[in-house]
């Protein structure tokens, strides 16, 4: 059986004995390439859930909002660090969440795929284990699945989930990370690197998909939206936009798994990945902190440790 | 950048050491520049990296944060929180183009005024080397305005 008749058949029964009242998971979106998250809560409808590499969005991100249910959630491998994480900030109670876990080998990013059609418009989507095969009006494209991934995912450790109550699929290898990505970015000289922020920070219209998408930013009230004290305007400008996003990327500093969701749901593309990879290899660098991984764990800058590196600090 | 052209230096300061440090640099009548604008806090880990991106949106040319020596807080444990904090703020910020210089972090006890002179100098020193900050903190959108 492939992965999504498992995963039906298990929330099937989920849903049949009781265990759970409300699945999260994914369905069929309404374009190509699209999937979207799904809640169902009765055994028919769990022929709704596909599994499937178009399941790009982390579901993590519904688990606060419905404490009032014992709940089934479907999780990749970044879902259940981002889980972990919420586990650790007492935002879930593990006793209400039945963790579906299905070992991922990583999403295709719909955005790479369409620049390899060249932006024509795909009508239909076919997918085997290798390769997915995209139609449109007078085309057909193979596309090996590796050459249209999210670029997290091309360097993920964590494809089989860390936190599971069943896992579905065989367990993946391990990738490796070494950051290439920011150590090359880190090279470049300073002006170009404020640039090219300046320019990223230039194409943000201040949506926030991004902290919407995100399963760390639950705060009730966002600091964007504070009037007391309003710290950057509601209107759309390089400084705000900037200040908007680092404060993001600070709020997430040693929280963020590198999921991607924020990236996947920018609508125009600003490369939010690099501010928050950073942060990752940063912690990892310099307080040997992964987050995610084990949920009796305290969050990076919750806690100290009394020879952390201060090379920073400056002298009379 | 001439001498009436000083650059504004947002100094954070530490309630238990560093305020007092300037105090005693007063009482000792150690010189330090008039560029830097001191804010008391109650500890350097009141200072959230937003208190820093503000003070840089809003016209600062750098920041000083001052605490406590690790292992002499006044709460115990404060400046450590703070000096990872600041650390991924730091390195983050430097990341998107700004300067070595900007921002900063010191240590300091209440008796040490030679410090607080010495360090309040050098801050604003670079950051008058450094000129004005017109960065990407400060930067106005390229976008066309339809107003």
């Amino acid at each position: 059986m492939d992965k999504q008749e498992v995963l039906r058949a298990t929330v099937r029964k989920l849903l049949q004995n009781g265990q759970v009242s409300l699945v999260i998971g994914y369905a069929n979106g309404t374009l190509p390439l699209r999937t979207a998250p799904v809640f169902i809560r009765t055994a028919e409808e769990a022929d709704l859930l596909v599994w499937n590499s178009l399941c790009e969005y982390n579901l993590a991100n519904y688990l606060p909002r419905y404490a009032n249910d014992r709940i089934a959630i479907v999780v990749k491998g970044c879902d259940a660090r981002a889980l972990v994480g919420l586990l650790q900030e007492n935002q879930v109670q593990r006793d209400r969440v039945y963790v579906i876990g299905v070992s991922c080998e990583g999403v295709v990013d719909r955005r790479q795929v369409a620049a390899l059609v060249g932006g024509r418009e795909v009508t239909a989507v076919e997918e085997s284990p290798e390769n997915i095969v995209v139609r449109g009006r007078g085309f057909e494209k193979l596309i090996p699945k590796k050459e249209a991934m999210f670029p997290s995912c091309r360097v993920c450790r964590y494809g089989n989930p860390v936190l599971a109550d069943i896992t579905i699929g065989d367990s993946v290898a391990a990738g490796e990370d070494a950051f290439d990505d920011i150590a090359a970015f880190e090279n470049l000289p300073a002006p170009e690197r404020e640039a090219y922020f300046v320019r990223e920070m230039n194409k943000c219209i201040r949506c926030y998909a991004c902290r919407n998408a995100c399963p760390m930013c639950y705060c009730k009230q966002c600091f964007v939206d504070a009037s007391m004290p309003q710290w950057l305007s509601r209107w759309v400008g390089t400084a705000d936009n900037l200040f908007f996003h680092l404060g993001r990327a600070l709020h997430l500093a040693g929280r963020c798994v590198d999921c991607g969701a924020c990236a996947r749901a920018c609508p125009v593309g600003v490369d939010l990945m690099k501010l928050n990879r950073k942060l990752i290899k940063d912690a990892r660098e310099l307080f040997g902190y992964e987050a995610g991984l084990d949920p009796e764990g305290r969050p990076l800058l919750g806690t100290f440790n009394p020879d952390d590196p201060g090379p920073f600090t400056i002298r009379g | 950048m001439s001498s009436n052209d000083e650059p504004k230096v947002i100094g954070f300061l530490c309630n238990w050491c560093s305020y007092a440090a300037a105090d005693s640099a007063g009482a000792g009548r150690y010189q330090y520049p008039t560029g830097i604008r001191i804010i008391r806090v109650p500890c350097s880990g009141r200072v959230h990296p937003f208190f820093i991106l503000s003070a840089l949106r809003r016209g600062a040319d750098a920041v000083l944060t001052a605490g406590c020596h690790p292992g002499n807080c006044h709460y115990s444990t404060g400046n450590l929180i703070a000096r990872r904090r600041f650390a991924m703020l730091k390195n983050l910020l430097e990341f998107t183009g700004l300067e070595q210089g900007r921002v900063n972090l010191a240590w300091m006890s209440a008796a040490d005024g030679v410090t607080f002179a010495r360090v309040a100098s050098r801050v604003v020193t670079q950051a008058r080397e450094l000129g004005h900050y017109q960065g990407a903190l400060r930067k106005q959108s390229e976008v066309p305005d339809n107003g």
